[in-house]
Protein backbone atom coordinates (compact mmCIF):
# COMPACT_ATOMS: atom_id res chain seq x y z
CA UNK A 1 0.00 0.00 0.00
CA UNK A 2 2.65 2.84 -1.18
CA UNK A 3 0.18 5.53 -0.14
CA UNK A 4 -0.52 4.38 2.94
CA UNK A 5 0.00 8.15 4.61
CA UNK A 6 -2.95 9.48 2.93
CA UNK A 7 -5.22 7.19 4.91
CA UNK A 8 -7.09 8.16 8.13
CA UNK A 9 -8.52 6.09 10.72
CA UNK A 10 -12.06 6.63 9.48
CA UNK A 11 -11.00 5.06 6.22
CA UNK A 12 -11.26 1.99 7.52
CA UNK A 13 -14.60 2.51 9.82
CA UNK A 14 -16.81 0.16 8.16
CA UNK A 15 -19.75 0.65 10.79
CA UNK A 16 -21.79 3.85 12.63
CA UNK A 17 -21.77 4.52 16.17
CA UNK A 18 -25.36 3.56 16.17
CA UNK A 19 -25.07 0.40 14.67
CA UNK A 20 -22.35 -0.66 16.68
CA UNK A 21 -24.06 0.46 20.24
CA UNK A 22 -27.38 -1.45 18.85
CA UNK A 23 -25.48 -4.58 18.32
CA UNK A 24 -24.47 -4.18 22.34
CA UNK A 25 -28.05 -3.38 23.07
CA UNK A 26 -29.54 -6.34 21.14
CA UNK A 27 -26.67 -8.85 22.20
CA UNK A 28 -27.95 -7.72 26.07
CA UNK A 29 -31.04 -8.27 25.47
CA UNK A 30 -30.59 -11.82 23.77
CA UNK A 31 -28.40 -13.16 26.88
CA UNK A 32 -30.02 -11.21 29.90
CA UNK A 33 -29.97 -11.93 32.38
CA UNK A 34 -26.15 -13.80 31.73
CA UNK A 35 -24.69 -10.15 32.58
CA UNK A 36 -25.65 -10.98 36.68
CA UNK A 37 -23.80 -14.07 36.46
CA UNK A 38 -20.51 -13.00 34.94
CA UNK A 39 -20.63 -9.32 37.01
CA UNK A 40 -20.80 -12.29 40.10
CA UNK A 41 -17.99 -13.97 38.39
CA UNK A 42 -15.84 -10.76 38.15
CA UNK A 43 -16.61 -9.90 42.05
CA UNK A 44 -15.66 -13.40 43.01
CA UNK A 45 -12.49 -13.47 41.05
CA UNK A 46 -11.63 -10.18 42.34
CA UNK A 47 -12.22 -11.48 46.19
CA UNK A 48 -10.24 -14.58 45.52
CA UNK A 49 -7.09 -12.08 44.94
CA UNK A 50 -7.42 -12.05 49.01
CA UNK A 51 -7.52 -15.83 49.46
CA UNK A 52 -4.30 -17.48 49.14
CA UNK A 53 -5.19 -21.25 48.55
CA UNK A 54 -3.23 -23.00 45.98
CA UNK A 55 -5.83 -23.74 43.94
CA UNK A 56 -6.88 -19.82 43.44
CA UNK A 57 -4.48 -19.25 40.66
CA UNK A 58 -5.78 -22.57 38.44
CA UNK A 59 -9.43 -20.65 39.33
CA UNK A 60 -9.02 -17.67 37.96
CA UNK A 61 -6.97 -18.52 34.47
CA UNK A 62 -9.81 -20.95 34.25
CA UNK A 63 -12.73 -18.09 34.78
CA UNK A 64 -10.96 -15.61 32.60
CA UNK A 65 -10.20 -18.53 29.92
CA UNK A 66 -13.89 -19.67 30.28
CA UNK A 67 -15.38 -16.08 29.79
CA UNK A 68 -13.07 -14.92 27.17
CA UNK A 69 -13.92 -17.78 25.38
CA UNK A 70 -17.44 -17.10 25.60
CA UNK A 71 -17.35 -13.38 24.91
CA UNK A 72 -15.06 -14.42 21.49
CA UNK A 73 -17.68 -16.87 20.67
CA UNK A 74 -20.80 -15.03 21.52
CA UNK A 75 -20.26 -11.79 20.55
CA UNK A 76 -17.13 -10.99 18.40
CA UNK A 77 -17.49 -14.26 16.18
CA UNK A 78 -21.37 -14.58 15.73
CA UNK A 79 -22.40 -11.00 15.92
CA UNK A 80 -19.75 -8.49 15.70
CA UNK A 81 -17.81 -10.34 12.23
CA UNK A 82 -21.11 -9.68 10.60
CA UNK A 83 -20.62 -5.90 10.81
CA UNK A 84 -16.85 -6.17 10.67
CA UNK A 85 -15.02 -8.59 8.84
CA UNK A 86 -11.57 -8.01 10.50
CA UNK A 87 -13.61 -9.39 13.30
CA UNK A 88 -13.15 -12.41 12.69
CA UNK A 89 -9.45 -12.52 11.92
CA UNK A 90 -9.44 -10.61 15.85
CA UNK A 91 -11.05 -13.68 17.49
CA UNK A 92 -7.57 -15.51 17.01
CA UNK A 93 -6.30 -13.44 19.89
CA UNK A 94 -9.05 -14.60 21.51
CA UNK A 95 -8.24 -18.33 21.04
CA UNK A 96 -4.66 -17.72 21.85
CA UNK A 97 -5.39 -15.82 24.84
CA UNK A 98 -7.76 -18.22 26.30
CA UNK A 99 -5.03 -21.49 25.22
CA UNK A 100 -2.20 -19.44 27.17
CA UNK A 101 -4.68 -19.24 30.28
CA UNK A 102 -5.10 -22.52 30.20
CA UNK A 103 -1.52 -23.81 29.64
CA UNK A 104 0.03 -21.46 31.93
CA UNK A 105 -2.57 -20.98 34.56
CA UNK A 106 -4.83 -24.38 34.77
CA UNK A 107 -2.21 -27.03 33.70
CA UNK A 108 1.05 -25.84 35.06
CA UNK A 109 0.01 -23.73 37.79
CA UNK A 110 2.38 -21.56 36.95
CA UNK A 111 0.16 -18.25 38.00
CA UNK A 112 -0.88 -16.97 41.26
CA UNK A 113 -2.61 -13.66 42.13
CA UNK A 114 -1.68 -11.48 45.04
CA UNK A 115 -2.91 -7.83 45.62
CA UNK A 116 0.45 -5.68 46.07
CA UNK A 117 0.89 -2.19 47.91
CA UNK A 118 3.15 -0.61 44.59
CA UNK A 119 1.66 0.92 41.64
CA UNK A 120 1.15 -2.29 39.83
CA UNK A 121 -0.86 -3.13 42.10
CA UNK A 122 -2.94 0.08 42.91
CA UNK A 123 -3.33 -0.30 39.13
CA UNK A 124 -4.31 -3.45 38.72
CA UNK A 125 -6.96 -3.10 41.26
CA UNK A 126 -7.86 0.40 39.82
CA UNK A 127 -8.81 -1.64 36.22
CA UNK A 128 -10.67 -4.24 38.47
CA UNK A 129 -12.98 -1.82 39.48
CA UNK A 130 -12.77 -0.18 35.94
CA UNK A 131 -13.74 -3.43 34.15
CA UNK A 132 -16.94 -4.59 36.61
CA UNK A 133 -17.50 -1.58 37.77
CA UNK A 134 -17.10 1.32 35.70
CA UNK A 135 -17.45 0.67 32.15
CA UNK A 136 -21.40 -0.67 33.02
CA UNK A 137 -22.19 2.97 33.67
CA UNK A 138 -20.29 4.75 30.29
CA UNK A 139 -23.80 3.93 28.27
CA UNK A 140 -25.64 5.53 30.65
CA UNK A 141 -23.56 8.62 31.37
CA UNK A 142 -22.76 9.18 27.74
CA UNK A 143 -26.97 9.23 27.24
CA UNK A 144 -27.04 5.83 25.54
CA UNK A 145 -29.09 3.90 28.02
CA UNK A 146 -28.75 1.07 30.38
CA UNK A 147 -29.67 -1.10 27.69
CA UNK A 148 -26.79 -0.19 25.94
CA UNK A 149 -24.27 -0.49 29.43
CA UNK A 150 -21.32 -2.98 28.30
CA UNK A 151 -20.69 -5.64 31.08
CA UNK A 152 -17.94 -7.58 31.87
CA UNK A 153 -18.00 -11.15 30.53
CA UNK A 154 -20.75 -10.16 28.26
CA UNK A 155 -19.16 -8.09 25.65
CA UNK A 156 -15.01 -7.16 24.83
CA UNK A 157 -13.63 -4.24 26.37
CA UNK A 158 -14.47 -4.83 30.02
CA UNK A 159 -13.99 -8.32 29.91
CA UNK A 160 -10.10 -7.85 28.02
CA UNK A 161 -9.39 -4.97 30.62
CA UNK A 162 -10.06 -7.51 33.56
CA UNK A 163 -7.36 -10.03 32.81
CA UNK A 164 -4.59 -6.81 32.19
CA UNK A 165 -5.68 -5.97 35.77
CA UNK A 166 -5.32 -9.35 36.79
CA UNK A 167 -2.02 -10.23 35.33
CA UNK A 168 -0.39 -7.53 36.74
CA UNK A 169 -1.38 -8.85 40.45
CA UNK A 170 0.52 -12.37 39.76
CA UNK A 171 2.95 -12.76 41.92
CA UNK A 172 7.04 -12.38 40.50
CA UNK A 173 7.75 -10.93 36.82
CA UNK A 174 4.26 -9.95 34.57
CA UNK A 175 3.23 -12.53 32.33
CA UNK A 176 4.74 -10.60 29.20
CA UNK A 177 2.83 -13.35 27.22
CA UNK A 178 -0.47 -13.02 28.69
CA UNK A 179 -0.71 -9.49 28.06
CA UNK A 180 0.00 -8.99 24.14
CA UNK A 181 -3.15 -10.44 23.15
CA UNK A 182 -5.38 -8.45 25.77
CA UNK A 183 -2.83 -5.34 24.26
CA UNK A 184 -3.75 -5.75 20.92
CA UNK A 185 -7.44 -5.90 21.30
CA UNK A 186 -7.59 -2.71 23.23
CA UNK A 187 -5.01 -1.23 20.50
CA UNK A 188 -7.70 -2.03 17.61
CA UNK A 189 -10.76 -1.65 19.67
CA UNK A 190 -9.39 1.71 20.66
CA UNK A 191 -8.63 3.11 17.84
CA UNK A 192 -12.46 1.74 16.13
CA UNK A 193 -14.05 3.53 19.11
CA UNK A 194 -11.34 6.75 18.39
CA UNK A 195 -13.00 6.44 14.63
CA UNK A 196 -16.28 6.47 15.47
CA UNK A 197 -15.50 9.71 17.72
CA UNK A 198 -17.10 7.78 21.34
CA UNK A 199 -15.70 8.84 24.91
CA UNK A 200 -14.85 5.36 25.66
CA UNK A 201 -11.77 5.33 23.43
CA UNK A 202 -10.00 7.98 25.83
CA UNK A 203 -10.74 4.97 28.87
CA UNK A 204 -9.46 2.14 26.91
CA UNK A 205 -6.77 3.48 25.26
CA UNK A 206 -4.77 5.10 28.41
CA UNK A 207 -6.56 2.03 30.57
CA UNK A 208 -3.95 -0.37 28.65
CA UNK A 209 -0.90 1.75 28.27
CA UNK A 210 -0.92 2.88 31.90
CA UNK A 211 -0.60 -0.60 33.45
CA UNK A 212 1.81 -1.43 31.03
CA UNK A 213 4.44 1.05 31.54
CA UNK A 214 3.19 -0.01 35.56
CA UNK A 215 4.19 -3.68 35.03
CA UNK A 216 7.51 -2.19 33.37
CA UNK A 217 8.58 -0.90 36.48
CA UNK A 218 7.68 -3.84 38.64
CA UNK A 219 9.56 -6.23 36.05
CA UNK A 220 12.93 -4.34 36.00
CA UNK A 221 12.57 -4.29 40.49
CA UNK B 1 -36.06 38.92 0.17
CA UNK B 2 -34.78 36.40 2.06
CA UNK B 3 -38.05 34.88 3.60
CA UNK B 4 -39.21 34.71 0.38
CA UNK B 5 -36.12 32.74 -1.10
CA UNK B 6 -36.60 30.49 2.29
CA UNK B 7 -40.27 29.75 1.32
CA UNK B 8 -39.13 28.86 -2.35
CA UNK B 9 -36.38 26.95 -0.92
CA UNK B 10 -38.84 24.78 1.37
CA UNK B 11 -41.59 24.58 -1.44
CA UNK B 12 -38.68 22.92 -3.47
CA UNK B 13 -38.10 20.50 -0.92
CA UNK B 14 -41.92 19.57 -0.33
CA UNK B 15 -43.41 20.46 -3.62
CA UNK B 16 -46.34 17.82 -4.54
CA UNK B 17 -46.32 14.65 -6.94
CA UNK B 18 -47.16 16.95 -10.04
CA UNK B 19 -45.05 19.12 -9.90
CA UNK B 20 -42.44 16.43 -9.31
CA UNK B 21 -43.50 14.89 -13.00
CA UNK B 22 -42.20 18.16 -14.23
CA UNK B 23 -38.88 18.02 -12.89
CA UNK B 24 -37.50 14.16 -13.18
CA UNK B 25 -34.05 12.96 -12.58
CA UNK B 26 -31.94 14.15 -14.77
CA UNK B 27 -29.78 11.70 -16.73
CA UNK B 28 -26.54 11.28 -18.75
CA UNK B 29 -25.53 8.54 -20.95
CA UNK B 30 -23.04 6.03 -20.60
CA UNK B 31 -20.39 7.64 -23.40
CA UNK B 32 -20.14 2.95 -23.96
CA UNK B 33 -23.55 2.54 -24.69
CA UNK B 34 -25.49 5.52 -24.91
CA UNK B 35 -27.82 3.76 -22.04
CA UNK B 36 -29.27 7.23 -19.43
CA UNK B 37 -28.41 7.22 -16.06
CA UNK B 38 -29.65 9.98 -13.11
CA UNK B 39 -26.92 12.10 -11.95
CA UNK B 40 -27.51 10.89 -8.54
CA UNK B 41 -27.33 7.45 -7.05
CA UNK B 42 -26.56 5.63 -3.65
CA UNK B 43 -23.63 4.72 -2.04
CA UNK B 44 -23.72 2.43 1.18
CA UNK B 45 -20.80 2.08 2.57
CA UNK B 46 -21.01 2.83 6.55
CA UNK B 47 -24.73 3.05 6.10
CA UNK B 48 -25.99 0.29 4.89
CA UNK B 49 -23.71 -1.81 6.91
CA UNK B 50 -26.02 -3.11 9.97
CA UNK B 51 -26.12 -6.90 9.82
CA UNK B 52 -28.99 -8.34 10.89
CA UNK B 53 -30.88 -5.46 13.03
CA UNK B 54 -34.38 -5.81 12.02
CA UNK B 55 -34.85 -1.89 12.63
CA UNK B 56 -32.17 -0.65 10.89
CA UNK B 57 -32.72 -3.24 7.82
CA UNK B 58 -36.37 -1.16 7.58
CA UNK B 59 -34.50 1.95 7.18
CA UNK B 60 -32.56 1.18 4.80
CA UNK B 61 -35.63 -0.64 2.87
CA UNK B 62 -37.42 2.64 3.61
CA UNK B 63 -34.14 4.49 1.87
CA UNK B 64 -34.11 2.57 -1.29
CA UNK B 65 -38.10 2.39 -1.31
CA UNK B 66 -38.12 6.29 -1.35
CA UNK B 67 -34.72 6.25 -3.64
CA UNK B 68 -36.95 4.58 -6.55
CA UNK B 69 -39.70 6.54 -6.07
CA UNK B 70 -37.86 9.61 -6.13
CA UNK B 71 -36.50 7.99 -9.92
CA UNK B 72 -33.00 6.47 -8.56
CA UNK B 73 -31.28 3.69 -10.37
CA UNK B 74 -27.56 3.44 -9.42
CA UNK B 75 -26.89 1.85 -6.13
CA UNK B 76 -22.59 1.08 -5.34
CA UNK B 77 -21.42 -1.40 -2.69
CA UNK B 78 -18.69 -3.42 -2.37
CA UNK B 79 -17.29 -7.09 -0.39
CA UNK B 80 -15.45 -4.49 1.74
CA UNK B 81 -18.64 -2.87 3.29
CA UNK B 82 -19.58 -5.24 5.65
CA UNK B 83 -23.16 -6.54 5.66
CA UNK B 84 -23.77 -3.82 3.35
CA UNK B 85 -24.46 -5.76 0.48
CA UNK B 86 -26.66 -8.37 2.19
CA UNK B 87 -28.76 -5.53 3.28
CA UNK B 88 -28.90 -4.18 -0.66
CA UNK B 89 -30.38 -7.90 -1.08
CA UNK B 90 -32.91 -7.57 1.26
CA UNK B 91 -34.01 -4.52 0.43
CA UNK B 92 -34.56 -5.63 -3.41
CA UNK B 93 -36.48 -8.97 -1.90
CA UNK B 94 -38.87 -6.54 -0.37
CA UNK B 95 -39.30 -3.84 -2.91
CA UNK B 96 -40.44 -6.51 -5.71
CA UNK B 97 -36.96 -6.10 -7.76
CA UNK B 98 -37.41 -2.84 -8.98
CA UNK B 99 -36.53 -3.12 -12.38
CA UNK B 100 -34.74 0.03 -12.62
CA UNK B 101 -31.90 -0.83 -10.32
CA UNK B 102 -28.37 -0.31 -11.95
CA UNK B 103 -26.41 -2.88 -9.48
CA UNK B 104 -23.10 -1.52 -9.61
CA UNK B 105 -20.81 -3.65 -7.45
CA UNK B 106 -16.40 -4.15 -6.72
CA UNK B 107 -14.35 -7.33 -6.51
CA UNK B 108 -12.16 -6.29 -3.68
CA UNK B 109 -9.19 -9.28 -3.20
CA UNK B 110 -5.52 -9.47 -3.67
CA UNK B 111 -5.73 -12.61 -5.01
CA UNK B 112 -6.07 -12.26 -8.92
CA UNK B 113 -7.84 -16.05 -8.83
CA UNK B 114 -10.16 -15.48 -5.86
CA UNK B 115 -12.21 -12.47 -7.76
CA UNK B 116 -14.65 -15.19 -9.65
CA UNK B 117 -15.75 -16.64 -6.43
CA UNK B 118 -16.07 -13.24 -4.46
CA UNK B 119 -18.05 -11.98 -7.45
CA UNK B 120 -20.59 -14.86 -7.00
CA UNK B 121 -20.89 -14.42 -3.48
CA UNK B 122 -21.57 -10.84 -3.93
CA UNK B 123 -24.09 -11.46 -6.56
CA UNK B 124 -25.85 -14.05 -4.48
CA UNK B 125 -25.60 -11.61 -1.37
CA UNK B 126 -27.70 -8.78 -3.72
CA UNK B 127 -29.74 -11.25 -5.20
CA UNK B 128 -29.79 -10.21 -8.48
CA UNK B 129 -29.03 -12.78 -12.01
CA UNK B 130 -25.82 -10.03 -12.82
CA UNK B 131 -24.47 -6.83 -11.88
CA UNK B 132 -24.59 -3.93 -13.99
CA UNK B 133 -21.67 -3.10 -13.31
CA UNK B 134 -18.64 -4.31 -11.36
CA UNK B 135 -15.10 -2.14 -10.60
CA UNK B 136 -11.89 -3.09 -9.37
CA UNK B 137 -12.18 -1.83 -6.02
CA UNK B 138 -9.50 0.86 -5.15
CA UNK B 139 -6.96 -0.32 -7.87
CA UNK B 140 -6.84 -3.69 -5.80
CA UNK B 141 -4.38 -6.64 -8.29
CA UNK B 142 -6.41 -4.53 -10.84
CA UNK B 143 -3.88 -6.09 -13.37
CA UNK B 144 -5.14 -9.26 -12.19
CA UNK B 145 -8.98 -8.62 -12.30
CA UNK B 146 -9.35 -6.03 -15.16
CA UNK B 147 -9.05 -8.80 -17.32
CA UNK B 148 -11.41 -11.38 -15.82
CA UNK B 149 -13.94 -8.41 -15.73
CA UNK B 150 -13.54 -7.84 -19.17
CA UNK B 151 -13.87 -11.42 -20.34
CA UNK B 152 -17.04 -11.55 -17.96
CA UNK B 153 -18.37 -8.75 -20.18
CA UNK B 154 -17.72 -10.40 -23.52
CA UNK B 155 -19.68 -13.53 -21.88
CA UNK B 156 -22.09 -11.73 -21.00
CA UNK B 157 -22.13 -11.93 -17.42
CA UNK B 158 -21.76 -8.56 -16.82
CA UNK B 159 -22.61 -5.05 -18.59
CA UNK B 160 -19.85 -2.88 -17.41
CA UNK B 161 -16.59 -3.12 -16.28
CA UNK B 162 -14.81 -0.31 -13.87
CA UNK B 163 -12.24 1.03 -11.40
CA UNK B 164 -12.22 3.05 -8.55
CA UNK B 165 -10.13 4.91 -6.52
CA UNK B 166 -10.71 7.95 -3.92
CA UNK B 167 -9.67 10.71 -1.90
CA UNK B 168 -7.35 11.78 -4.58
CA UNK B 169 -4.79 8.52 -4.64
CA UNK B 170 -2.82 6.90 -7.64
CA UNK B 171 -4.37 9.21 -9.65
CA UNK B 172 -0.90 8.51 -12.41
CA UNK B 173 -2.42 4.98 -12.11
CA UNK B 174 -5.94 5.26 -12.73
CA UNK B 175 -5.14 7.40 -15.99
CA UNK B 176 -2.57 5.24 -17.51
CA UNK B 177 -5.45 2.62 -17.18
CA UNK B 178 -8.06 5.01 -18.54
CA UNK B 179 -5.48 5.85 -21.18
CA UNK B 180 -4.84 1.87 -22.28
CA UNK B 181 -7.64 -0.38 -21.36
CA UNK B 182 -11.35 -0.83 -22.58
CA UNK B 183 -12.42 0.33 -19.18
CA UNK B 184 -16.45 1.88 -19.25
CA UNK B 185 -16.26 3.28 -15.78
CA UNK B 186 -14.17 5.45 -13.42
CA UNK B 187 -14.67 5.77 -9.96
CA UNK B 188 -12.88 9.14 -7.93
CA UNK B 189 -13.72 11.55 -5.00
CA UNK B 190 -14.41 14.81 -6.41
CA UNK B 191 -16.77 17.55 -4.89
CA UNK B 192 -16.41 21.35 -4.30
CA UNK B 193 -13.41 21.37 -1.73
CA UNK B 194 -11.80 17.92 -3.48
CA UNK B 195 -11.48 19.39 -6.99
CA UNK B 196 -8.27 17.29 -8.19
CA UNK B 197 -9.73 15.51 -10.72
CA UNK B 198 -11.24 18.08 -12.68
CA UNK B 199 -7.59 18.74 -13.93
CA UNK B 200 -6.60 15.56 -15.78
CA UNK B 201 -8.84 12.89 -14.78
CA UNK B 202 -12.32 14.46 -16.01
CA UNK B 203 -10.76 15.94 -19.19
CA UNK B 204 -9.65 12.61 -20.04
CA UNK B 205 -12.98 10.60 -18.78
CA UNK B 206 -14.64 12.85 -21.44
CA UNK B 207 -11.31 12.59 -24.39
CA UNK B 208 -11.98 8.32 -23.92
CA UNK B 209 -15.48 8.03 -23.64
CA UNK B 210 -15.92 6.80 -19.81
CA UNK B 211 -18.66 7.42 -17.53
CA UNK B 212 -17.70 9.02 -14.17
CA UNK B 213 -19.04 7.69 -10.57
CA UNK B 214 -18.29 10.13 -7.76
CA UNK B 215 -17.90 8.78 -4.78
CA UNK B 216 -17.36 11.16 -1.16
CA UNK B 217 -19.65 14.03 -2.51
CA UNK B 218 -19.93 15.32 1.36
CA UNK B 219 -16.28 13.60 2.53
CA UNK B 220 -18.75 11.00 4.64
CA UNK B 221 -20.55 13.85 5.89
CA UNK B 222 -17.48 16.01 7.15
CA UNK B 223 -18.46 18.64 4.53
CA UNK B 224 -21.87 19.35 5.29
CA UNK B 225 -21.66 19.20 8.75
CA UNK B 226 -18.75 22.31 8.15
CA UNK B 227 -20.73 24.29 6.08
CA UNK B 228 -23.78 23.80 7.60
CA UNK B 229 -22.56 26.03 10.49
CA UNK B 230 -22.62 28.77 8.06
CA UNK B 231 -26.48 30.57 6.20
CA UNK B 232 -26.61 29.05 2.79
CA UNK B 233 -26.00 31.95 0.50
CA UNK B 234 -29.10 33.47 -0.90
CA UNK B 235 -28.36 32.85 -4.50
CA UNK B 236 -28.20 28.98 -4.19
CA UNK B 237 -32.15 29.57 -4.76
CA UNK B 238 -31.59 30.55 -8.23
CA UNK B 239 -30.32 27.14 -9.02
CA UNK B 240 -32.91 25.62 -6.87
CA UNK B 241 -30.98 24.52 -4.05
CA UNK B 242 -32.67 24.25 -1.36
CA UNK B 243 -29.91 22.84 1.43
CA UNK B 244 -26.57 22.72 1.05
CA UNK B 245 -26.53 19.12 0.32
CA UNK B 246 -28.77 20.13 -2.46
CA UNK B 247 -25.90 23.05 -3.37
CA UNK B 248 -22.51 20.58 -3.44
CA UNK B 249 -24.23 17.96 -5.20
CA UNK B 250 -25.54 20.17 -8.04
CA UNK B 251 -21.83 21.75 -7.90
CA UNK B 252 -20.79 17.93 -8.41
CA UNK B 253 -23.29 16.61 -11.15
CA UNK B 254 -22.86 19.93 -13.72
CA UNK B 255 -19.66 18.91 -14.04
CA UNK B 256 -20.23 17.49 -17.76
CA UNK B 257 -17.99 14.63 -17.38
CA UNK B 258 -19.72 13.38 -14.58
CA UNK B 259 -21.83 10.84 -14.89
CA UNK B 260 -23.51 10.50 -11.50
CA UNK B 261 -22.91 11.19 -7.82
CA UNK B 262 -23.67 8.23 -5.82
CA UNK B 263 -24.01 10.29 -1.83
CA UNK B 264 -24.64 7.62 0.81
CA UNK B 265 -27.50 7.96 3.44
CA UNK B 266 -29.47 6.24 6.51
CA UNK B 267 -32.20 8.81 6.01
CA UNK B 268 -34.88 9.01 3.95
CA UNK B 269 -35.53 13.11 4.15
CA UNK B 270 -31.90 12.92 2.91
CA UNK B 271 -32.07 10.40 0.06
CA UNK B 272 -35.18 12.87 -1.10
CA UNK B 273 -33.10 15.80 -0.45
CA UNK B 274 -30.59 14.13 -2.63
CA UNK B 275 -32.15 13.03 -5.34
CA UNK B 276 -33.82 16.45 -5.97
CA UNK B 277 -31.14 17.95 -6.38
CA UNK B 278 -30.31 15.61 -9.62
CA UNK B 279 -33.21 17.55 -10.76
CA UNK B 280 -34.25 20.86 -12.39
CA UNK B 281 -31.47 23.88 -13.13
CA UNK B 282 -28.11 23.20 -12.45
CA UNK B 283 -25.12 25.92 -12.34
CA UNK B 284 -23.59 27.01 -15.38
CA UNK B 285 -20.01 27.33 -15.40
CA UNK B 286 -19.90 31.18 -13.89
CA UNK B 287 -21.85 29.81 -10.84
CA UNK B 288 -20.13 26.41 -10.64
CA UNK B 289 -16.86 28.85 -9.93
CA UNK B 290 -18.88 31.14 -7.56
CA UNK B 291 -20.28 27.92 -5.57
CA UNK B 292 -16.44 26.79 -5.28
CA UNK B 293 -14.92 30.34 -4.33
CA UNK B 294 -17.80 30.43 -1.49
CA UNK B 295 -17.23 26.88 -0.07
CA UNK B 296 -13.59 26.98 -0.40
CA UNK B 297 -14.02 30.63 2.21
CA UNK B 298 -16.03 28.69 4.71
N1 LIG C 1 -12.72 3.61 -3.19
C1 LIG C 1 -14.03 3.47 -3.34
O1 LIG C 1 -14.47 2.69 -4.16
C2 LIG C 1 -14.96 4.28 -2.51
C3 LIG C 1 -14.46 5.07 -1.46
C4 LIG C 1 -15.35 5.85 -0.72
C5 LIG C 1 -16.71 5.81 -1.02
N2 LIG C 1 -17.19 5.03 -2.05
C6 LIG C 1 -18.64 5.01 -2.40
O2 LIG C 1 -19.14 6.33 -2.37
C7 LIG C 1 -20.24 6.41 -1.48
C8 LIG C 1 -20.37 7.79 -0.87
O3 LIG C 1 -19.23 8.17 -0.12
P1 LIG C 1 -19.20 8.21 1.47
O4 LIG C 1 -20.04 7.10 1.99
O5 LIG C 1 -17.79 8.28 1.87
O6 LIG C 1 -19.83 9.54 1.97
P2 LIG C 1 -20.70 10.77 1.46
O7 LIG C 1 -21.75 10.31 0.52
O8 LIG C 1 -19.75 11.82 1.04
O9 LIG C 1 -21.36 11.20 2.85
C9 LIG C 1 -22.23 10.36 3.53
C10 LIG C 1 -22.69 11.06 4.79
O10 LIG C 1 -23.38 12.24 4.44
C11 LIG C 1 -24.59 12.33 5.16
N3 LIG C 1 -25.64 12.85 4.26
C12 LIG C 1 -26.07 12.28 3.10
N4 LIG C 1 -27.04 13.04 2.54
C13 LIG C 1 -27.23 14.10 3.36
C14 LIG C 1 -28.10 15.22 3.33
N5 LIG C 1 -28.95 15.40 2.33
N6 LIG C 1 -28.03 16.10 4.36
C15 LIG C 1 -27.17 15.93 5.38
N7 LIG C 1 -26.31 14.87 5.46
C16 LIG C 1 -26.35 13.96 4.46
C17 LIG C 1 -24.93 10.95 5.58
O11 LIG C 1 -25.50 10.96 6.87
P3 LIG C 1 -27.05 10.54 7.09
O12 LIG C 1 -27.06 9.05 7.09
O13 LIG C 1 -27.37 11.16 8.38
O14 LIG C 1 -27.82 11.12 5.94
C18 LIG C 1 -23.60 10.22 5.60
O15 LIG C 1 -23.07 10.15 6.89
C19 LIG C 1 -19.94 5.30 -0.49
O16 LIG C 1 -21.08 4.95 0.27
C20 LIG C 1 -19.47 4.21 -1.39
O17 LIG C 1 -20.55 3.55 -2.02
C21 LIG C 1 -16.32 4.27 -2.80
Amino acid sequence: MPEWWTYTLSDFLLFSPRTYYRLIERHNAAVWPWQIMTLGLGLATAGLLLHRAPWQGRLVSGVLAALWSWVAWSFVWRRYAVINWAATYLTGLYVVEVLLLLWAGVVRGALSFRWSRDAAGATGLALLLLSLGVYPLLAPLAGRGWRQSEIFGVVPDPTVLAPVGLLLLVEGAPPWRLLIAPVLWCAVSGATLLALGSPEAWILVPAVLLPLGAAAARGRR
Amino acid sequence: MIRAMAMAAAAALLRPLSARALTAPVTRPIPSSGERLPVVGLGTWITFNVGDDPELRDECAAVMRAFFREGGRVIDSSPMYGSSQEVIGDGLGRLGRPPDLFSADKVWTSSGAGGPAQIEESRSSWRVPRFDLLQVHNLLAWEEHLPDLLAMKAEGRVRYVGITTSEGRRHREVEEIMASRPIDFVQITYNAVDRAVERRILPLARDRGIAVLVNRPFRQGALIRHVERHRLPSWSGEIGAASWAQLLLKFIVSHPAVTCAIPATAKVAHVVENMRAGAGVFPEPAMRRRIAAHIERL
